[in-house]
C-alpha cells in the first residue's frame, strides 16, 4: 500500500445518497483475477449508455470537475463486500472520498487500499457542495496527520475520526497482513488455549 | 453485568488487543468462492506464504457460473478462467473445493449450513455481505473484503473495530401467508437501509424462535441490507435438530458435548443493548421494494410514498423504477420472477412455491427461473417432485448458482422490465442493467409467476 499524503485538490461532486456498490462497479465487471484496471468501468451504468457512449450529465464526463477527492451523499458504499468498489476508486484516481456516512464494509476495504474515507457532519457535507457549486475548481486541503479537511477558498475546516491504528497503516503505507503476520505466535499459542480448554 | 450472546462469542475468539479501538479476531471457518478470492491467492503467492490453517477453509464456485448445463465447459471465457483460477489456487494450497459437478456444490451460504459445517459460537468470514446467514446459528459471520480474505488466509485472524450491540425484538404470531421474508424487509423499511451501520443485530422476541432455521437464515441474511455488520439468533432445539446427522455435524456422545456447549448460548437477561427495538408480528403485511434500496419497501396494500420535497435520489430512484409517489402496486404487471439467491433458495422456500403452484400454470406473459440453492437441495427437490410440480406449471428450474441475484453470469432480467425477485438486493442494475427489481418472499414470487401481476397473497391462500 502506498503512503497517504497529505491532500491538496479540486474535487468531484456526486450529491446523490445511498451510492452502492453495484453502482461503483457492477458485478459483470469482477471478472478480473488482479486489482488493477477497475477505474474504467467506474459507475459504469452512471457513466456509459449501453452502446458505450459517455452520457454526458454523469460528472465524470464533465471536463468542469476533476481532482482526487470523491464528495458523495450519506451511506456511501452500502451493499456488497466487493473491494473492487474500493480498488476502482483507487484506479480511477481517487485518493479520498468524503460523505456524511459510509457504509461498514466499504470503510474497511477503503483503509486497507490507502483510499481515505472523510466522514464529515450533513451541514459540512452541504458546505462543500456549495464551495464546488461556486467554483468548480474550488481546492480542498485533507491533513490526515491533523486529521482536519479544509476548504481553502473559505479557510473552513473540520475533524474527521480515523481509528488510531488505521491511521498509522496509512500514512506509513503498512497492511495489516504485515502486522498479523507478525504476531503468529500469539496466534498459535491463542489456538492451543483453545484446544486445552476443549478438552 | 450480564453479556450479550454477541459478547460472549467475541470474547472468546479475541486473540490480541491493537490500540484502542482494534481488535484480532480469531476465524472459525473461512469460505471463500471464486470472485473474492483469486487476488488474495495472489498476495499468499508474491509473499511466498501457505494458507495457514487449509482444514478451517471451505471453497465453492457460486457468483459466476452459469446455471444451465454445468456439466459441460463454461462457454464466457472470462467467467471460465475465474473458476479455473479458484480450482488451481485450492489445488495448490491445499483447500477443499466443491467446484462445479461436486454433490456439494452451491451458494457459499447454502452450503454451510446444509453440510454441518456453520455451527453455534463459531467465527466465521467470507468474501461475501451475505455471510451474515451464518448468524441464524447463533455465530458471528460477516462479509469482508479481499483484503481480509487475504489475512485470514494467511493467519486465521482478522482485525476488527468491535460493533456495537442491537437487539431486534418481533413478537406475537405471523397472519398467514405472510413469512420470514416478509419480517426482514418489514424491519428494513422501518429502519432504512443504513439503520443498522455499526451495529451487530441479535433478532430475538417469539415470532423469531417460532421460524424454522431456513426462515432464520433468510433473516439474517438480510441484516446487511439495513448496513450491519451481521445479524444472529440464539440457537435452541430448532437449532440443534436442524445440525444433528449433517456431514460435518458432531456425531454420537460428540453431538451431545456439543449441544451443552451451545446451550449456553444465550443473552443474559441483565445485559444491555446500545440500540432496541420491538416490532409486532400482526403488524407485518407481505412486503415488496417498490425502489432502488432495499429500505424502500411497503406492504403489498399500501401505496408508494410520495417524493419528498428536494430528495433528488428518492426521485430517481423511481424515475428508475417508472413508478410515481401515490400509486398503488397490486395490480403492476411483471414480466419476470427470479426464485432463489442466498436468501430464498433452500428446500424449505421451494416447498412453499410448489405448494402454491401445484395444478396451476404461470401466467403467459412471465418467464419464472428456479435456481435452487445447492446440488443437494436440486437433489432433494427432485426427489420431492417439486421439479416436476415447478415445470409443469412452466417455470424454468435451473442448477444451482448465485444467477439473476446479481445477473454476473447470463442471467439477467432485460432492460425497462420488472422482475419480482426472492434475492437481497433491487440496487439500480442489480440483475442486468436497467432491470427493474421488486424484493419479495418466495410465496408471493409464486403467485405473481401465476397471476402475471402484483397480488396480495394472503387474498389467495384459502383458495387453495
Amino acid at each position: 500500500m502506498e503512503k497517504f499524503q497529505t491532500l491538496h485538490s479540486s474535487a468531484v461532486p456526486l450529491p446523490i445518497e445511498e451510492v452502492d456498490t453495484d453502482q461503483i462497479i457492477p458485478a459483470r465487471f469482477l471478472k478480473a483475477t488482479t486489482r488493477k484496471g477497475f477505474g474504467d468501468n467506474l459507475f459504469r451504468d452512471w457513466r456509459y449508455q449501453n452502446d458505450d457512449t459517455p452520457k454526458p450529465d454523469f460528472v465524470l464526463n464533465n471536463p468542469a470537475y476533476d481532482g482526487t477527492i470523491l464528495v458523495a451523499g450519506r451511506n456511501f458504499g452500502c451493499g456488497s463486500s466487493r473491494e473492487h468498489a474500493a480498488w476502482a476508486l483507487y484506479d480511477y484516481g481517487f485518493r479520498a472520498v468524503v460523505s456524511s456516512f459510509f457504509a461498514d464494509i466499504f470503510r474497511g476495504n477503503a483503509l486497507n487500499n490507502g483510499l481515505l474515507p472523510v466522514q464529515v457532519s450533513e451541514a459540512f457535507l452541504h458546505d462543500i457542495f456549495s464551495a464546488i457549486e461556486q467554483d468548480p475548481q474550488a481546492t480542498f486541503t485533507i491533513d490526515l496527520e491533523q486529521q482536519k479537511f479544509t476548504i481553502d477558498a473559505t479557510g473552513q475546516s473540520t475533524g474527521f475520526e480515523i481509528d488510531a491504528y488505521k491511521k498509522h497503516c496509512l500514512l506509513n503505507g503498512q497492511d495489516d497482513i504485515d502486522f498479523l503476520l507478525s504476531i503468529k505466535d500469539k496466534i498459535e499459542t491463542y489456538e492451543q488455549q483453545r484446544q486445552a480448554a476443549a478438552v | 453485568m450480564g453479556k450479550t450472546l454477541f459478547d460472549k462469542i467475541w470474547d472468546n475468539h479475541l486473540v490480541s488487543q491493537v490500540g484502542e479501538d482494534t481488535q484480532v479476531l480469531y476465524i472459525d471457518r473461512h469460505f471463500i468462492h471464486e470472485v473474492t478470492s483469486p487476488q488474495a491467492f495472489a498476495g499468499l503467492e508474491k509473499r511466498g506464504i501457505p494458507v495457514f490453517r487449509p482444514q478451517q477453509t471451505v471453497a465453492t464456485a457460486d457468483h459466476n457460473v452459469p446455471t444451465k448445463d454445468q456439466h459441460l465447459p463454461i462457454r464466457e471465457e472470462l467467467s471460465r478462467f475465474q473458476v479455473d483460477k479458484l480450482t488451481e489456487n485450492c489445488e495448490k494450497f491445499g483447500v477443499e473445493l466443491y467446484g462445479l459437478g461436486h454433490p456439494y456444490q452451491g451458494i457459499v451460504h447454502v452450503i454451510g449450513p446444509e453440510l454441518g459445517i456453520t455451527q453455534p459460537g463459531m467465527t466465521i468470514v467470507c468474501g461475501d455481505s451475505h455471510t451474515s446467514t451464518h448468524g441464524a446459528f447463533g455465530c458471528i459471520a460477516f462479509g469482508i473484503g479481499t483484503s481480509q480474505v487475504e489475512q485470514t488466509l494467511a493467519t486465521q485472524c482478522v482485525l476488527q473495530r468491535k460493533p456495537k450491540r442491537m437487539r431486534i425484538n418481533v413478537d406475537g404470531e405471523l397472519q398467514p401467508g405472510v413469512t420470514a421474508k416478509d419480517i426482514i424487509l418489514y424491519i428494513i423499511s422501518q429502519l432504512t437501509a443504513s439503520g443498522g451501520t455499526g451495529h451487530f443485530v441479535e433478532y430475538a422476541g417469539s415470532a423469531i424462535r417460532a421460524l424454522s432455521m431456513e426462515g432464520r437464515m433468510t433473516i439474517c441474511n438480510m441484516s446487511i441490507e439495513m448496513g450491519a455488520r451481521g445479524g444472529m439468533i440464539a440457537p435452541d432445539d430448532t437449532t440443534f435438530e436442524y445440525i444433528k446427522g449433517r456431514e460435518f455435524a458432531p456425531k454420537g456422545a460428540d453431538f451431545d458435548t456439543a449441544v451443552e456447549r451451545w446451550s449456553l448460548l444465550y443473552t443474559d437477561e441483565d445485559a444491555t443493548f446500545d440500540q432496541e427495538y420491538h416490532f409486532l408480528a400482526e403488524d407485518i403485511e407481505p412486503m415488496i421494494t417498490y425502489g432502488t434500496n432495499p429500505g424502500m419497501g411497503i406492504g403489498i396494500s399500501q401505496a408508494v410514498p410520495e417524493v419528498p420535497a428536494g430528495n433528488v435520489t428518492f426521485e430517481n430512484s423511481l424515475k428508475y423504477m417508472g413508478l410515481q409517489g401515490g400509486q398503488a402496486m397490486k395490480g403492476q404487471k411483471i414480466n419476470h420472477v427470479f426464485i432463489g439467491s442466498c436468501t430464498n433458495s433452500r428446500i424449505e422456500d421451494l416447498r412453499a412455491v410448489a405448494a402454491f403452484v401445484k395444478g396451476r400454470k404461470k401466467a403467459d406473459h412471465v418467464n419464472v427461473m428456479v435456481v435452487p440453492g445447492s446440488k443437494q437441495v436440486e437433489a432433494q427437490a427432485k426427489a420431492e417432485g417439486l421439479h416436476d410440480i415447478l415445470t409443469a406449471a412452466g417455470f424454468d428450474f435451473r442448477e444451482p448458482g448465485c444467477s439473476a441475484c446479481l445477473g454476473m453470469n447470463e442471467d439477467k432480467v432485460p432492460a425497462g422490465e420488472y422482475c419480482v425477485s426472492t434475492s437481497n438486493r433491487n440496487f439500480e442494475g442489480r440483475q442486468g442493467p436497467g432491470a427493474r427489481t421488486i424484493l419479495a418472499s418466495p410465496l408471493m414470487a409464486a403467485a405473481t409467476a401465476i397471476y402475471g401481476e402484483l397480488v396480495d397473497v394472503r387474498e389467495l391462500l384459502n383458495q387453495n
